[in-house]
């Protein structure tokens, strides 16, 4: 029981810390702000989290499994490459429309402020579940003739840069449409850039 | 099935389509003078025997082990004779047939030389087919291009002993077989690192990611029991070729074969989604000592 609420509260405050990091940016969020917000003394938080910054990596952790659990469920159906492309679109499109701090914290605060996370969050460390989920879906995707075979990272940046760049602009409030309205074309477009043409 | 008997065994070399690189390599072995000091040579094709080829080749004696080196092809004939009748007769009283080297073991690189009849003696690669395979209890599979010297050595002294020979699915001895050539090397550290080798023959590197080594994917102990009793083909720089496998042959034996940066082989029983999981970990890391020549870190000028 006393862990059932203990992970209550532990989650509670990742869902805050999500918000307030991505609205208010990572350094302006103290504890006491998240501690207040979450309805719980500044003391207490430290039992959860032994700082800001242990907080930060794990909130990309979170979101990082968050991901490749979704996208494992897309690698692991019986779908087609161009099938999945639209999957995985569509699930980061709907996640940033029902969840933005999600992504806004990713790109906000995990790849805007890299000191923060420059000790235990190198290269692949905190967002490994994520990315290796790609990997599979590549790797999937070229040995089922589906896709070019390229350098990894050729393929990965221009999938996740173009996301990336799209909720951005949805963010800003720039779109002219909805970001529902941009999945199937987006999708058709990634699908075209990286599919096998011989 | 033992052969612990008081007098010697008799033992009969054949050949089916070969390049000799087997019987080649077992004269490597070091203790051949005394191993073949227990036996009767029937017939070998490079060592002095009772018996001539052409002798052998009528087929009027009874052997206690056979050893075929080569592929199996049926239209094969030597001295106007079907190698296949050849065998068969001596397979009759052999109480063991021993298949040197991948060709006899799964067909090997002689299989391309008639693909569509060519086979092992009880394997064709992968598939359970071949002229021995009514009598597969008999046949031992020592797969590896060429056959490893001290794996035959062993395989006949235990014989010799009459010590049980337990075999994997591919009739190979476990103790020889169980491990994988990954076993061993001395590249370990830098496959932990995943920091490649950039050139044959470096000490440095490991040869997975980018030469094709298919050592962590291959059943064989050259990293366990030394070639030579000194060194092997990755100690020395060079990639594993997964010689010992039934698919050998593969295509492009010094690349690695990759889709988008990613392997397509993982190593033996780890999963895809692990392997990446874990190599992405170690790739962000940056290991001065494993990153240049090692004869150079923190030397004394």
């Amino acid at each position: 029981m006393a862990q059932t609420i203990k992970k209550r509260r532990r989650d509670e405050i990742i869902a805050v810390a999500l918000k307030l990091f991505s609205e208010k940016g990572f350094y302006v969020t103290t504890i006491p702000d998240i501690a207040e917000r979450v309805g719980m003394s500044v003391g207490n938080f430290y039992n959860y989290f032994t700082s800001k910054d242990v907080l930060a990596k794990k909130l990309v952790i979170y979101i990082s499994e968050y991901l490749g659990e979704q996208i494992r469920n897309i690698n692991d159906s019986d779908a087609t490459t161009e099938e999945k492309i639209y999957a995985i679109v569509s699930m980061y499109f709907d996640m940033a429309n029902e969840r933005p701090e999600m992504i806004e914290y990713f790109l906000r605060v995990y790849l805007s402020n890299r000191e923060v996370f420059a000790e235990g969050c190198e290269g692949m460390i905190c967002v490994s579940s994520f990315v290796t989920e790609m990997m599979i879906f590549f790797d999937n995707g070229v040995s089922c003739g589906e896709l070019y075979n390229q350098e990894f990272f050729s393929a990965f940046g221009l999938f996740m840069g173009y996301l990336g760049g799209m909720v951005f602009l949805f963010g800003e409030k720039v779109l002219p449409e909805p970001l529902e309205n941009y999945k199937v074309s987006i999708s058709q477009n990634i699908y075209n850039a990286l599919k096998n043409r011989q | 099935m033992h052969l612990k008997t008081d007098s010697k065994p008799t033992l009969l070399w054949l050949q089916g389509v070969t390049c000799n690189g087997n019987t080649h390599s077992f004269l490597n072995l070091s203790s051949l003078v005394d191993l073949l000091a227990s036996y009767e040579l029937l017939y070998h094709p490079s060592l002095p025997s009772l018996q001539t080829f052409e002798n052998v080749s009528t087929c009027k004696f009874k052997c206690d082990i056979v050893v075929f080196e080569g592929t199996f092809d049926p239209l094969l004939q030597l001295n106007n004779i079907s190698v296949h009748r050849i065998l068969k007769h001596y397979v009759q009283s052999a109480k063991y047939v021993i298949a040197a080297g991948s060709c006899a073991s799964f067909g090997g690189m002689f299989k391309a030389s008639a693909p569509e009849r060519n086979s092992g003696l009880i394997f064709n690669e992968m598939l359970q087919e071949g002229p021995l395979l009514y009598c597969k209890e008999k046949v031992i599979n020592l797969s590896g291009c060429p056959i490893h010297p001290e794996w035959l050595g062993y395989t006949l002294s235990m014989i010799l002993e009459g010590e049980e020979i337990i075999l994997d699915s591919y009739h190979r001895p476990v103790e020889l077989y169980s491990y994988l050539a990954h076993h061993g090397c001395t590249r370990n550290e830098y496959f932990e690192w995943k920091i490649d080798s950039k050139m044959f023959g470096e000490k440095e590197g490991c040869l997975y990611y980018e030469q094709g080594c298919r050592a962590p994917m291959t059943h064989a102990s050259c990293n366990k029991i030394l070639w030579n009793e000194i060194s092997s083909k990755t100690r020395s720089g060079m990639p594993c070729f997964g010689c010992t496998e039934p698919d050998f042959p593969r295509a492009d034996f010094f690349t690695t074969k990759t889709n988008m940066s990613i392997p397509e082989d993982v190593p033996l029983g780890v999963s895809k989604r692990s392997y990446l999981t874990v190599a992405g970990i170690a790739k962000t890391f940056h290991i001065k000592r494993l990153e240049g020549k090692l004869i150079d870190y923190k030397r004394t000028d």
